[in-house]
């Protein structure tokens, strides 16, 4: 099913007999088993006012598309949606809804946000195939409850986008990034912990221990890029590292993209899990999990963990502030082990409460969200 | 404004709820004389009284699931309340419920540098936050005007912004986890020190639900680095399009500024005459901030002022050290007292988009004409968060209604220029009945449907948020558990 608008996406719920998988662009796979319905023919970009920082669009309007009128007028999605495409192995062409339903950030999400961050306001069909809405196209509205965010991150287990709001930033006339010689995890993290707590807004920390190197990103005005990076490097210079490297606008950029769609791990086999914790946890629980593959964004905060097929990197994870998100596994792993970590009683019969009342029948993506 | 009936059968229990509430907390933490409740009656809506059944002051997370698990066996409604800041009536009691305050409360529990968050107790005011974290050059980012006395937990309950929030974001951009109370006493965590908390969003739909969904009793928030330095320019239009044509242009150039603030003619002349700012008379007033370095700071104001010049400003003025910076906030800051000098005032809080912003302000002078009212516009103009002040005379029969009804108008208008009912304030009681304005009856059974899972008996601070007609059939009499 490929519903063309949002009264033929409800009628199309309305009338499922069974589960369906509801896709946006197919570059995650995350779908549940069910009748496939595509959000593609939901597309296009109905508002854009770059002096009020505002875009709204159908949920199945592809990135490239929004991007690229963002770029026309010097703007861009500060939270730096990743590319699955790469670590997938899949095709297709990511949409906007599939970034706000699967609540998908990057690197700048340490300092700009996340994607629910960046989201205004929803219309989206609800299980019964009510056209539901909430939240608008102003940056502050505290007008009633937040489905907005409750919509972002769902992965449409309460209902499927079939449109967006969202508020945009100015992109920076330049970047650059150093990259630091750090002997191992704790050195890093607290080499990127130090650079997070220094007024010079770092956009981007990671720590890749391929290469031994700890990164930092900052942008804005070309004086301004200048004058932090040499601070940066004059303060985290001494007993936590090495020498800076400073890499230039275009090397920057391209080392990010990276970082962000988790080039390290492409074209490797094994599972790949996504891992949110408390930063200064992180060396001490990359320890103990022991992966095959490692890669360190939000500085020490993400950690991304390549694995042999079917192993329980959760069962060696211990107790730890945060939680673990199986990106990357066969059906029968995922089936297996949950694709996202299992919540506290209390929280799991909230989440369930709510998937009753949006979706009765349980057909939006079952199984996706636990 | 109507508020439902007591519920009497309530109202008659009120002994054996003192003596049930007196074994789970100290004495001075339970009050019931008529002469003390009377503390609780309203909060910064002060329009609207009542005093309460009772009041708790519980000391603890465990407490306050003590007096909720008791409550909800009793079939009592309870109304949390942070500092009573509300502009909205979020805490407004009903004379059948108990007020829970969270004002003993306040420790900070935990500071952590190295992962820049900070655990406090939701009864902690929002600056004394900042305070805690202050003397290592962090601060709390989301900063309402009541920040002095305003609570963390009414922060979360409201989403509470500020003037700062256009760069860093409100309140819900800014907390990482929560403790929190449900009604029959079960206590949750969620979320953390990291980032996105797993699962549903629920986070996202605690923050901004105004006490209904549960009672959060402590808090996770990111701090920040303060940035090296800010400074501010002010600069005077002679019409509100062209200032807002401004804003427009200066968003478009690429400068994030960290505040942008609009004062309208008869707003400047208010605070002029009260706090003496020597602010220009003009149409419209901006004042911009930006932050960093000192060298960013000049770049970015370069930037500001050349874009301001093509649109014939009546004055630009800098600031060349802290205390030209200070006052040319000192107008802004005292908006609302030099207000209150001349007259009551209603503070409005609607949002809109920002290029609808000269039809917008039009359309509130002819309102305003029409109704007989001086309205004073004071706003967050970077995000369309509007501040409209309507001037009128309490003592004067119907002046009040008369108000409320102009105030009514224009929310209305900004529902319809694309924007919301309110951006900071939240709906509480005074609010609650334009709901269906801005949502449809389906898009507001939709929110119904979270609070029926978080708090099935509806019992948390029920007569907010939704038209009473909406929630009637949720809010029937319960029966006490004997």
């Amino acid at each position: 099913m490929r519903p063309e608008t949002e009264a033929e996406l409800a009628e199309a719920i309305r009338d499922a007999a069974g589960p369906l998988e509801i896709r946006g662009g197919g570059t995650r796979g995350v779908g549940a088993a069910g009748a496939r319905l595509e959000t593609g023919g939901l597309a296009g970009i109905s508002l854009y006012e770059p002096g009020a920082l505002t875009l709204v669009a159908g949920a199945g309007t592809p990135l490239a598309e929004v991007e690229a009128a963002l770029a026309a007028e010097n703007q861009r999605l500060a939270f730096e949606p990743m590319d699955h495409r790469g670590l997938m192995g899949t095709a297709g062409a990511p949409t906007l809804g599939g970034i706000f339903a699967a609540n998908i950030s990057g690197p700048r999400r340490i300092q700009a946000g996340a994607a629910r961050d960046f989201l205004l306001g929803v219309r989206f069909v609800d299980g019964a195939g009510q056209i539901l809405r909430n939240g608008g196209r102003v940056m502050k509205n505290v007008t009633g409850y937040d489905l907005v965010k409750l919509m972002a991150g769902a992965h449409g287990t309460l209902g499927v986008l079939s449109e967006v709001a969202l508020k945009v930033l100015p992109r920076p006339e330049t970047e650059a990034s150093l990259e630091i010689a750090v002997p191992d995890a704790a050195a890093a993290v607290a080499l990127l912990s130090a650079a997070l707590g220094t007024p010079y807004e770092v956009s981007g920390a990671a720590y890749d221990p391929g290469r031994g190197l700890a990164l930092l990103r900052v942008e804005g005005f070309e004086a301004s890029v200048g004058y932090r990076l040499e601070r940066l490097a004059a303060e985290l210079a001494g007993d936590l590292a090495g020498e800076a490297q400073r890499l230039s606008a275009a090397a920057s950029a391209r080392l990010w993209q990276g970082i962000r769609d988790v080039a390290a791990f492409h074209g490797l086999p094994g599972d790949v899990w996504r891992i949110s914790c408390k930063p200064s946890e992180a060396p001490a629980l990359a320890a103990r999990i022991g992966a095959e593959r490692l890669l360190f964004d939000w500085g020490g905060g993400l950690i991304w963990a390549l694995t042999p097929e079917g192993d329980d990197l959760r069962a060696r994870a211990g107790a730890y502030d945060g939680h673990a998100t199986l990106v990357r596994a066969s059906a029968e792993t995922r089936a297996q082990l949950g694709r996202v970590e299992p919540q506290p009683a209390p929280l799991a019969m909230l989440a369930r409460g709510l998937r009753a009342k949006f979706d009765p029948r349980g057909i939006l993506n079952p199984g996706v969200m636990g | 404004m109507q508020m439902p009936q007591p519920d009497s059968a309530v109202i008659a229990r009120k002994d054996r709820l003192i003596a049930r509430l007196s074994q789970v907390l100290p004495a001075d933490a339970v009050i019931h004389d008529p002469a003390e409740t009377r503390a609780y009656e309203c909060d910064a809506l002060t329009a609207y009284k009542c005093p309460p059944l009772m009041a708790v002051l519980p000391g603890s997370t465990a407490e306050v699931a003590a007096v909720l698990k008791i409550c909800h066996e009793e079939g009592v409604p309870v109304v949390p309340r942070g500092s009573g800041t509300s502009l909205a009536g979020g805490a407004l009691p009903t004379a059948d419920c108990v007020i829970l305050g969270v004002a003993r409360m306040n420790r900070v529990l935990e500071t952590d540098y190295a992962n820049r968050v900070i655990r406090v107790e939701t009864g902690r005011t929002n600056l004394s936050v900042t305070g805690a974290v202050e003397a290592e050059a962090f601060f709390y980012a989301p900063d309402p005007s009541s920040q002095l006395a305003c609570a963390i937990a009414g922060n979360v309950a409201m989403n509470s912004g500020g003037a700062h929030c256009l760069k860093y974001g409100v309140t819900t951009n800014n907390l990482l986890g929560v403790t929190l109370v449900l009604m029959d006493g079960t206590v949750v965590e969620i979320g953390g020190a990291h980032l996105d908390a797993g699962g549903l969003d629920l986070l996202g739909v605690i923050c901004g639900s105004e006490g209904q969904l549960g009672v959060v009793t402590e808090a996770t928030l990111r701090i920040l680095r303060k940035p090296e330095g800010a400074l501010p320019v002010l600069m005077g239009f002679d019409s509100s399009e062209v200032a807002g044509a401004c804003v427009s242009d200066i968003i478009k150039a690429g400068v994030l500024p960290v505040a942008i603030e609009f004062m309208d003619r008869p707003c400047i002349r208010a605070t002029e005459a009260f706090a003496h700012a020597g602010y220009p008379d003009c149409e419209a007033l901006l004042i911009i901030e930006v932050e960093g370095s000192e060298a960013e700071i000049a770049h970015q104001l370069d930037l500001i002022k050349a874009i301001a010049a093509r649109h014939d400003p009546v004055e630009i003025r800098e600031a060349a050290d802290e205390d030209e910076a200070a006052r040319i906030w000192l107008g802004r800051k005292s908006a609302f007292g030099a207000m209150g000098q001349i007259n009551d005032y209603m503070c409005l809080d609607g949002t809109i988009p920002v290029s609808s912003l000269p039809m917008v302000l039009r359309r509130i002078g002819e309102l305003s004409e029409s109704f007989g009212l001086e309205v004073a516009n004071v706003f967050h103009a970077g995000d369309g968060n509007m501040h409209p002040l309507i001037l009128f005379d309490a003592n004067t029969p119907g002046q009040l209604e008369l108000c409320e009804a102009l105030g009514a108008e224009i929310l209305k208008l900004c529902v319809e220029a694309g924007g919301c009912l309110t951006g900071e304030h939240g709906v509480g009681v005074e609010k609650r009945d334009l709901m269906g304005h801005q949502y449809g009856p389906g898009d507001l059974e939709a929110q119904l449907w979270v609070k029926d899972v978080f708090d099935p008996a509806w019992l948390l601070n029920p007569a907010k948020v939704f038209p009473l007609e909406v929630t009637a059939s949720r809010r029937q009499p319960r029966l006490a558990a004997e």
